[in-house]
């Protein structure tokens, strides 16, 4: 019988319990109580979340494909769409860093492919305690050689991404992985089961008992116990994923299946309720026929196993032999367990016995849908006017620190871990505003940036999502690439937290406020709640994955200053901010508010000028002012030039010197251009109502700022390099003897 | 001149070699399925990057098992061109069609990067169009690329000439820091006693293209073509 501990042991509620039997009209087995618990789990069912994510704004006229399926399709025209999303994967990987990360590439990168695309381009947010403590920069470690194990072998670019330190990540690491991919519009696939009598078929891996429910751990909060929850994380084998690829686009290519569907969370339960509910058909499979790693494993495992590298494919009968040819041809057996039924219910027998005889459409789409207790978050306020800081006396020390700072510093310790070229597309190297990939036989580009500042969002969770995407379309701009689309992956703690519900509220109405502002489509993404431990939850961390399109690839505008004498021109408005700044937090220990502002007007005004500016050929480079303000800006524009050109900037703000340094005011881009271009670049600016001044020139061996006259910085580009490269590769740095 | 690209299960280069040749070189260029017994009657074969069978045993120590390996190792001994690049480099060490092994980098972390790679020697089939001396700027991408063998074989080697490549550092010396894997005597690439088989780190199907930072690799394309 199921009594409380079962629904508990399964996270359904007592009145969850009893819609079940409602809706199949009588008990559920327990095989069957195992299917609804998966498939209602907050992962797999959105059910906290879902009343407000249907307020994001999802049209728009290149939109092919918006949230639903595997993942959002945008036609990017020449007979091509773009298929992309974000994932989250941050629950298995702090139980096991490697595994949990690797498989969330796996994962991601099945959404793709499994929808025609081939994938051309990873991209990872990533998320750690501070690298102070030992078990940081363990968990540090195994994510980046597990991302990096499973990204390299099965040869897509891992191209960049962001990487922040927090201790509200000790005990909750974020891994949020994004993955691109590029298919011909008339080569796209869906999850459908269409057909009566239509062959399924399964391929890939084998079954084993890894990864059982790991849905459902990942909709609950973790206590101290967490080491026996290892068993729940999968384990990954890339070598067979790529043959999967390549099999799976082999078939779509002769267009001998009708739908697929990968094997992600819930495993095979969701892949066989999906695909019949979106088709209005019904399924029947045979256990029996399930390849299995280990024998004794009950329809419970099976079904809710989520072993990695599996896929499900519907095909016409006259069709098998040619499909199962393809996979043999790659090594993988495809193996026919059940066929398409009419009255739309799921039928699963093992050993002739049904056992499980649910309706599909009960199991996808009538899970309840929540409306948590909300206490709406309020933003706050300045603790700088009670608790004045004192005016630091050296600028140059503080540059020097906050450069040292590890979500300041440079990441190619971790980058130079990813295979970031294979497949010969990656225009720009991971370290610039963001991923620039070719298109072969096109002129254009795709750019692709990964933004969120969970501080922001923690002190005014509306605002942080305005600036989430604000700024990952800033990074697009600095490129010379238009925004087309966008995917996020909103990584909160738990939704029975009235609090919580609040942050989530205002960030969602924060993102959809600013994509509407920039007009741009939410194409899907991946809510990921109940990130708290031992009580506590993690800032809440809305990141943004924001695509764009390069018009003419030799247009492509890098961070990096060129030549000796180009004009240093400061699009964006000064202000005195120092909120929420990584100067407050590095120097003085406080995550003070309040958050910095964003104009949304004015951030597209200073963005079109950036664009315009680039795609006229007039810019030499542009880089955002983001985490450090204008002097690790100017700084990171020194390190990105060939020889470590510095720059002399003088600022002529009255405005506190360590504001004007270091405060993280939005909607700013420090861009160069050739003396005689200028002219035309300010002119692009007041057209648009951008704030532009010209604030000096490249040139010189340090990073030289001052103020009306008064040099404030003067710091030589060659040091200041070697405090931002070395800063990381210090933490882990084999020490002898 | 025709070139083909073996396709091993987990290969994940060959589309960007056949790329290189195809459609930066203009050569005619087909793959080759590892399966088969078939050459194609092409000029040049090339073994591509990747992680062939996933790499979870040696790197290439599977592959060379491959039944088109035979085939290659014929042409080989008839003194046709074949050049290995990153896991193909490892599998022509495990078919022992070059002297020597790979270790894992010194580091213990696979390396993505830029690298300065030297050209010690101009005579071969490979490098004829380059000069002694030059430096390439080409990257690498490898767990397993700490090039190793015996005392008295590196010394054959090196007497032969047969190191065609090292890692040096941006003013051309070979220096310790440069040796990023950790290979014995920065050694990069090596060319057997006969010269017609080639084996390097570096990619230089990544180094053909001035839009992806670098067409250094090119030197090697360009000598090929004037090898026939």
């Amino acid at each position: 019988m199921i009594d409380q501990r079962i629904l508990d042991n399964h996270n359904l509620t007592r009145g969850e319990y009893d819609l079940i039997v409602s809706l199949i009209g009588r008990e559920p087995n327990l095989t069957e109580l195992g299917v609804f618990s998966a498939m209602w789990s907050e992962h797999c069912s959105y059910k906290s979340s879902k009343v407000y994510l249907k307020d994001l704004p999802t049209q728009g006229r290149a939109v092919v494909q918006g949230p639903g399926e595997n993942a959002g399709i945008i036609d990017i025209g020449g007979g091509q769409v773009i298929v992309f999303k974000i994932e989250s994967h941050n629950h298995p990987s702090y139980i096991e860093p490697f595994q949990g990360a690797a498989t969330g590439v796996g994962g991601i990168l099945r959404d793709i492919f499994t929808m025609g695309a081939r994938p051309i381009a990873l991209l990872d947010s990533l998320r750690f305690g501070p690298l102070e403590a030992p078990r940081n920069r363990a968990i540090m470690e195994g994510v980046v050689s597990g991302i990096s194990s499973y990204g390299n072998s099965i040869g897509v670019p891992t191209v960049g991404g962001e990487v922040y330190f927090g201790e509200n990540y000790a005990l909750n690491p974020l891994v949020n992985v994004f993955c691109l991919g590029l298919a011909d519009k008339d080569k796209i696939f869906y999850a459908k089961a269409e057909g009566l009598g239509n062959a399924v078929l399964y391929v890939g891996s084998k079954t084993g008992r890894d990864g059982i429910h790991g849905a459902t751990m990942a909709s609950a909060e973790f206590g101290k116990e967490t080491e026996h929850k290892r068993p729940n994380v999968q384990v990954g084998d890339p070598f067979k994923e790529k043959l999967l690829v390549e099999a799976c686009l082999e078939v779509m290519g002769r267009g001998v299946i009708v739908g697929i569907q990968d094997m992600g969370a819930a495993g095979l339960t969701c892949s066989t309720a999906e695909m019949p509910a979106k088709s209005g058909t019904g399924i029947e499979i045979d256990l029996d026929r399930v390849p299995q790693r280990e024998a004794g494993m009950t329809p419970y495992e099976i079904l809710l196993s989520e072993s990695q590298e599996r896929m499900l494919i519907v095909a016409r009968p006259e069709k098998v032999a040619e499909v199962r040819a393809v996979f043999a041809k790659w090594d993988l057996d495809a193996v026919e367990i059940g066929r398409v039924i009419e009255g739309g219910r799921m039928k699963v027998r093992f050993h002739g016995d049904l056992v499980v005889d649910v309706p599909v459409g009960a199991v996808v789409d009538l899970c309840p849908a929540y409306r948590r207790p909300v206490a709406d978050a309020v933003p706050a306020r300045g603790a700088q006017a009670e608790r004045p800081m004192p005016v630091p006396r050296d600028f140059a020390a503080v540059l020097r620190r906050l450069l040292a700072s590890p979500t300041i510093a440079s990441k190619e310790w971790v980058f130079r871990q990813y295979d970031h070229m294979v497949q010969t597309n990656t225009v720009l190297l991971p370290g610039a505003d963001a991923a620039v990939l070719r298109i072969k036989g096109s002129p254009r580009a795709l750019a692709i940036s990964l933004d969120g500042n969970s501080l922001y969002a923690q002190l005014d969770p509306r605002t942080g999502g305005k600036i989430a995407v604000a700024e990952a379309c800033r990074n697009l701009a600095c490129v010379g690439a238009r925004p087309v689309g966008v995917t996020n992956c909103l990584n909160f703690g738990s939704p029975e937290k009235p609090e919580v519900m609040g942050q989530f509220k205002a960030a969602v109405a924060g993102i959809s406020e600013a994509c509407l502002a920039f007009e741009i489509p939410v194409t899907g993404g991946n809510v990921s709640f109940y990130n708290d431990t031992e009580g506590a939850s993690i800032y809440p961390t809305p990141v943004l994955g924001v695509v764009g399109l390069v018009a003419d690839v030799a247009r492509v505008v890098t961070p990096g200053f060129k030549r000796a004498g180009d004009a240093v021109i400061l699009l964006g408005p000064v202000t005195d901010e120092l909120g929420g700044s990584e100067y407050l937090k590095a120097i003085y220990g406080r995550e003070d508010g309040p958050a910095p502002s964003i104009d949304l007007a004015v951030e597209r005004a200073v963005q079109e000028t950036c664009l315009a500016a680039a795609e006229e050929g007039l810019l030499a480079s542009a880089h955002d002012l983001s985490e450090g303000g204008l002097a690790v800006a100017a700084a990171e524009c020194a390190f990105a030039a060939a020889g470590r050109l510095g720059c002399r900037l003088d600022l002529a703000f009255a405005l506190r010197p360590d504001a004007l340094l270091f405060g993280e005011g939005q909607s700013r881009i420090l861009v160069t251009a050739a003396p005689d271009k200028a002219g035309a670049v300010l002119e692009l600016a007041a057209k648009r109502g951008a704030p532009a001044s010209r604030v000096g020139e490249v040139g010189g061996d340090g990073i030289r700022i001052a103020c009306s006259g008064e040099i404030l910085v003067d710091l030589p580009a060659a040091e200041a390099h070697a405090l931002w490269s070395g800063a990381i590769p210090a933490y882990f740095a084999i020490k002898e003897g | 001149m025709k070139f083909g690209v073996v396709v091993f299960p987990g290969s994940n280069c060959d589309a960007d070699a056949l790329h290189a040749f195809k459609d930066v070189m203009g050569q005619p260029a087909v793959f080759l399925w590892h399966k088969d017994h078939d050459l194609a009657g092409v000029d040049c074969v090339v073994l591509p990057g990747g992680f062939s069978y996933g790499d979870y045993l040696r790197s290439g120590a599977i592959a060379r098992f491959s039944p088109l390996m035979r085939d290659v190792r014929e042409f080989a001994d008839k003194g046709g061109l074949v050049l290995g690049i990153c896991n193909g480099f490892q599998v022509l060490l495990e078919l022992g069609l070059l002297p020597g092994a790979m270790l894992r980098n010194k580091d213990l972390k696979f390396l993505c990067q830029h690298v300065t790679i030297r050209l010690e020697n101009d005579q071969t089939r490979f490098t004829r169009k380059g000069r002694k001396g030059q430096l390439l700027n080409i990257p690498i991408a490898h767990f397993d690329g700490n090039y190793y063998a015996p005392p008295e074989t590196l010394r054959e080697i090196e007497d032969r000439g047969q190191v065609v490549f090292r890692y040096v550092d941006a003013a051309g010396r070979p220096t310790p820091e440069a040796d990023v894997n950790g290979s014995l005597n920065n050694i990069a690439g090596l060319v057997n006693a006969r010269g017609n088989v080639l084996g390097m780190m570096p990619h230089p199907e990544r180094a053909a293209e001035r839009l992806l930072g670098s067409d250094d690799g090119r030197v090697i394309f360009e000598s090929l073509l004037a090898a026939l």
